[in-house]
């Protein structure tokens, strides 16, 4: 087979698998939602469903760990694909499995949610496989597009409504300026390549090319919209606080971290040799978000919009490491987001199961909660301290990493405030758990028990945050690996 | 000692660590489970260090025995040859500092058995914090190190807000915020000499005997003075520590005056000192004023406080300020002296706070003018607290004296003026403790404590284990001195 230039097409279409695998889950759910009367189906059916596409999907990914296709140069399946495809997946079977009860409660069309989430997973992929600008974009809006759905499919909540709208209206700007300033960088390389794209830019005689800039300015405007980096960080509270939980856990920890695939794809590619006009700005938006970010957070009263800002700040400490971009922050950052993805899913999937029991969202209802569900009050506990970087918890270690590298590039200062934006974040995490230690329970006093499937993801999660903080080799080795395949594509 | 001993260094910290976990497993109702894990775990872990005690003593050319590495993290990335290792390894200064650990961990222990609220998380969150402790001690790989540094300040926070007393929450936020922002300088100071040593290791060793720059050294080691002198309550950054104190439950006082405040000067000592020996001769003098403003000022605090715990808050500030005096003499009688006093003020403040705590757990209440005539109702106890506080003023044949003349010799060798003002401090010392032992303890019996009991007797047994421990370093000191002295000497830019 060749392509309408004549080349030989051998692409190794088994890379492909586990997103075909993915889509092919969403439309069969979406099937079977429509046509439960006539299947019969359970009202397990669709999260198992959703479960066991994933699940098989990175079965496959893995199968083919290590190796390598680069589909006509639209599309890379690398270690750093497969890095994303796991953490990406790993966070949809946990958001599923961990939040399956809140769903059939409070969540509108079932079929469609799921299928959502799934169809989401696969732009969120394609976010850190693509290798052109055009597959990049598209990828984008499908994460955005399925996003914007998922957050108005709360019940009864006016908040939900409100929040998509303000979601999609702010995205579509975002998206805009996206594009505006891709269509800029577009005409001054003259490629939507990534690999021409880099080539075109370090054959460029070095003097600051004004389109260029304005380009840079605008992507990383719109970038900094899609992972909510200060001051685009506007809709991010409003769409927290209105989606359902699941989805608001999803936002936080996908959606995020799709951008941060995507940033690290473009800035350690086809924008790396022109580091030194983007770099500033990276840094000076890594400081506004930590400083904006955990101020305040220290203000917040609804947990949702709590960790909504908690997750800016989080977001500060990894533009550090943009800001600081080579293998070695890359490598950190990719250390530090998994680290971050699995802190802030226990967090999520505790507040979920919070919520089931009693329906409340506000940071005092927590009161009490270590008298009322112990175990709860214990991983919400770990969460919150790993998320401040505290010792023995995945938080602590990541964040020396990551602190480490960005030293290691030079920017010492940077890393100054964030330590010191995250000795104030102390401050906020430790006023929530004193809610639930220091505290009598207020109204119900009987002891609880979370859901079997919660006991099963909120019990991995704490495993996890517990063993990367005390032994992050493996997490280290595999983002080793993964930046490396990032700057061998270049 | 030998290599294989560097596996009892490990147990260490591993042992309470381990205690920790197996106790989240053990159910809360079961508490006769939970007293029988912490009595076995804190004697296993006194043995330990009684054992890493008696087991060192000095080598001609090893700055470090019993080190031990394993490879935790191998060459990555941002991480050079080395990598992370953890790596442990003792000097003859933290062999004492860790049998000063494992001496208060016991009756810290037995006295916690009284806690009624939640025993089971308070251990738990107790024996994690030693685990930081003996960790700081041992550690030799600067990640690791300051990521025990950080564990041992961590579950300072539940601590004291949830089994604390009067003003808690207050005390225990302060505390934990005014530390934690001392470890942003640690943590600055252990980048910035990673990058500038550029061995691509955190291991103290190399980092410690590799060349730095003098201006480097000169602008970094006021950042560590800052940063471990919070934890170590060095004036002026010590204003967490009376309020800390005085909320503190009884066993948290103990560890924390007795054992994590000579984390701080222990820091200063090993990450300042030892890594960058040019900027501490440099800020020595600047030192030498702080401890003798923190001396004087504590003890003139102590000298108008009428709460009993406030007063030994106080009263630490001014012996630690003795501690930071004596390191900044840079000579080898100050030094030791310095060693000699945080073991000396671990023991005597512990065996205090364990005093009060037995009576405030009963009486609730600390003042000392509502006391007189205690010694007529609880005479066990009114002996170990003259014990204590005859050691605190330092007279001869107890702990305080031996580590108090090195001091004040030291410091008469480097500024005889600082030396007279220290010795005038220890009179002011003896003026609060005499005044309180006068007050409280002596003179007409106040009736509205005809109630009190004498001490428990895990408590009376707690008490003995400190007070022997105090007469053994007044009447014997040469275990202690034949190791810290060596290992002084060969620490680079002391003075004899």
């Amino acid at each position: 087979m060749t392509d309408v230039l004549g080349n030989a097409l051998n692409f190794r279409y088994a890379l492909l698998l586990p997103e075909i695998v993915i889509a092919l889950t969403a439309v069969a759910i979406l099937f079977l939602d429509a046509f439960k009367a006539e299947f019969k189906v359970g009202y397990r059916a669709l999260p198992l469903l959703a479960v066991a596409g994933l699940l098989g999907a990175g079965a496959l990914s893995l199968v083919w760990v290590n190796e390598t296709d680069e589909f006509s140069r639209l599309i890379t399946v690398d270690n750093f694909t497969t890095f994303f495809r796991m953490l990406f997946i790993g966070t949809t079977v946990i958001v599923i499995v961990g939040s399956h009860e809140y769903i059939e409660k409070h969540v509108n069309h079932h079929g469609e949610f799921y299928a959502l989430l799934l169809l989401s997973t696969v732009g969120a992929i394609y976010m850190a496989a693509a290798r052109d600008l055009l597959t990049a974009y598209l990828s984008v809006e499908v994460l955005s597009f399925s996003l914007y759905v998922a957050v108005s499919l709360a019940k009864n909540d006016l908040r939900s409504g409100e929040a998509a709208l303000k979601y999609v209206l702010l995205g579509g700007v975002a998206s805009a300026m996206l594009l505006y300033g891709l269509s800029l960088i577009y005409g001054v390389t003259g490629s939507t390549q990534y690999t021409e794209m880099a080539a075109a830019l370090s054959a460029s005689d070095g003097s600051t090319d004004m389109a260029l800039m304005l380009g840079l300015v605008l992507v990383i405007g719109g970038l900094g919209f899609k992972a909510s980096a200060v001051p685009f960080h506007m809709w991010t509270p409003d769409a927290y606080e209105g989606a359902p939980i699941p989805v608001t856990a999803y936002l936080s920890a996908t959606s995020k971290a799709a951008t941060f695939a995507l940033i690290l794809r473009w800035f350690a590619g086809p924008l790396y040799p022109v580091a030194e006009d983007w770099r500033w700005m990276m840094s000076t938006l890594a400081v506004a978000t930590m400083v904006v970010g955990n101020l305040v957070a220290l203000q917040q009263t609804n947990l949702k919009r709590f960790l909504a800002y908690s997750s800016i700040a989080q977001v500060g400490y990894m533009l550090m490491a943009v800001a600081g971009m080579g293998p070695e922050t890359a490598s950190a950052l990719l250390v530090h987001l998994g680290g971050y993805l699995v802190t802030n899913l226990a967090v999520f999937t505790g507040v979920i199961h919070f919520y089931n029991r009693t329906g409340k969202e506000g940071i005092a209802d927590l009161k009490g909660l270590a008298e009322t569900n112990p175990y709860l009050a214990l991983v919400l506990t770990a969460g919150l301290f790993s998320l401040a970087g505290m010792p023995l918890l995945a938080g602590f270690f990541t964040k020396f990493i990551l602190f480490q590298a960005v030293v290691e590039a030079d920017y010492l200062w940077l890393v100054v405030v964030g330590v010191v934006a995250s000795t104030i974040s102390l401050y906020y995490y430790l006023m929530v758990i004193k809610q639930m230690y220091l505290y009598e329970p207020v109204g119900d006093t009987t002891r609880w028990r979370i859901s079997p499937t919660g006991y099963l993801t909120t019990g991995a999660l704490l495993a996890a945050v517990v063993v990367l903080g005390i032994w992050g080799t493996p997490l280290y080795r595999v983002s080793h690996e993964a930046a490396l395949a990032l700057f061998a594509a270049g | 000692m030998t290599e294989s001993d560097g596996y009892v260094l490990l147990a260490l910290f591993l042992v309470p660590l381990g205690t920790a976990v197996l106790l989240m497993l053990v159910p809360s109702r079961e508490r006769a489970v939970i007293i029988g894990v912490t009595a076995l775990s804190s004697t296993a872990m006194l043995a330990l260090s009684l054992y890493t005690f008696a087991s060192y003593s000095f080598a001609e050319g090893q700055q470090f025995q019993g080190v031990l590495a394993f490879t935790w993290m191998e060459n990555m990335g941002v991480l050079g040859a080395d990598g992370i290792q953890v790596k442990v390894g003792i000097d003859g200064i933290t062999a004492s500092l860790v049998l000063l650990t494992g001496i208060v961990i016991v009756p810290g222990t037995w006295v916690s058995w009284k806690v009624q609220h939640r025993t089971k998380d308070f251990f738990v969150l107790l024996y994690i914090l030693t685990s930081g402790v003996f960790g700081v001690f041992v550690l030799l790989d600067l990640f690791f190190w300051f990521m025990a540094y950080e564990v041992a300040l961590l579950p300072m926070y539940q601590l004291i807000a949830i089994w604390g007393s009067t003003r808690k929450e207050y005390g225990a936020m302060k505390l934990m915020m005014m530390l934690m922002a001392g470890s942003i300088f640690i943590f600055t100071v252990i980048f910035a000499l990673y990058t500038h040593v550029g061995a691509g290791t955190f291991d103290m060793e190399v980092l410690i005997n590799a060349q730095k720059d003098e201006n480097f050294q000169k602008v970094f080691f006021p950042l560590v003075v800052i940063g471990c002198g919070a934890l170590g309550a060095m004036f002026p950054f010590h204003s967490w520590s009376p309020d800390g104190h005085a909320s503190a439950p009884t066993a948290v006082s103990m560890l924390h005056a007795g054992v994590l405040m000579k984390v701080g000067a222990f820091g200063v000592l090993r990450l300042g000192f030892q890594m960058m020996p040019e900027g501490g001769a440099f800020w020595a003098p600047a030192l030498i004023v702080v401890g003798i403003v923190a001396a004087l000022y504590g003890a003139i605090s102590a000298l108008k406080q009428t709460d009993m715990k406030l007063m030994m808050g106080f009263s630490s500030i001014s012996h630690m300020g003795y501690v930071f005096l004596g390191l900044g003499t840079v000579n080898v009688i100050g030094w030791s002296g310095a060693v000699l006093q945080m073991t000396a003020h671990g023991l005597m403040t512990a065996l205090f706070f364990l005093l009060i705590g037995g009576m405030y757990d009963q009486a609730h209440n600390r003042d000392i003018p509502n006391f007189s005539g205690m010694a007529k109702q609880m005479p066990i106890w009114t002996v170990f607290f003259i014990l204590a506080s005859l050691a605190s003023l330092g007279l001869p044949g107890l702990s305080g004296f031996v580590a108090e003349v090195h001091i004040f010799i030291g410091a008469f060798r480097a500024y005889p003026i600082v030396g007279g003002l220290a010795v005038l401090t220890a009179a002011i010392t003896a003026t609060y403790l005499l005044r309180m032992l006068s007050q409280a303890f002596f003179g007409e019996m106040n009736p509205r404590w005809t109630g009190l009991k004498e001490i428990t007797w895990a408590e009376r047994a707690g008490a003995t284990v400190l007070a022997l421990a105090i007469l053994t370093l007044g009447l014997w000191p040469s275990p202690w001195i034949d190791r810290i002295g060596p290992s002084i000497i060969q620490i680079a830019g002391v003075g004899l």
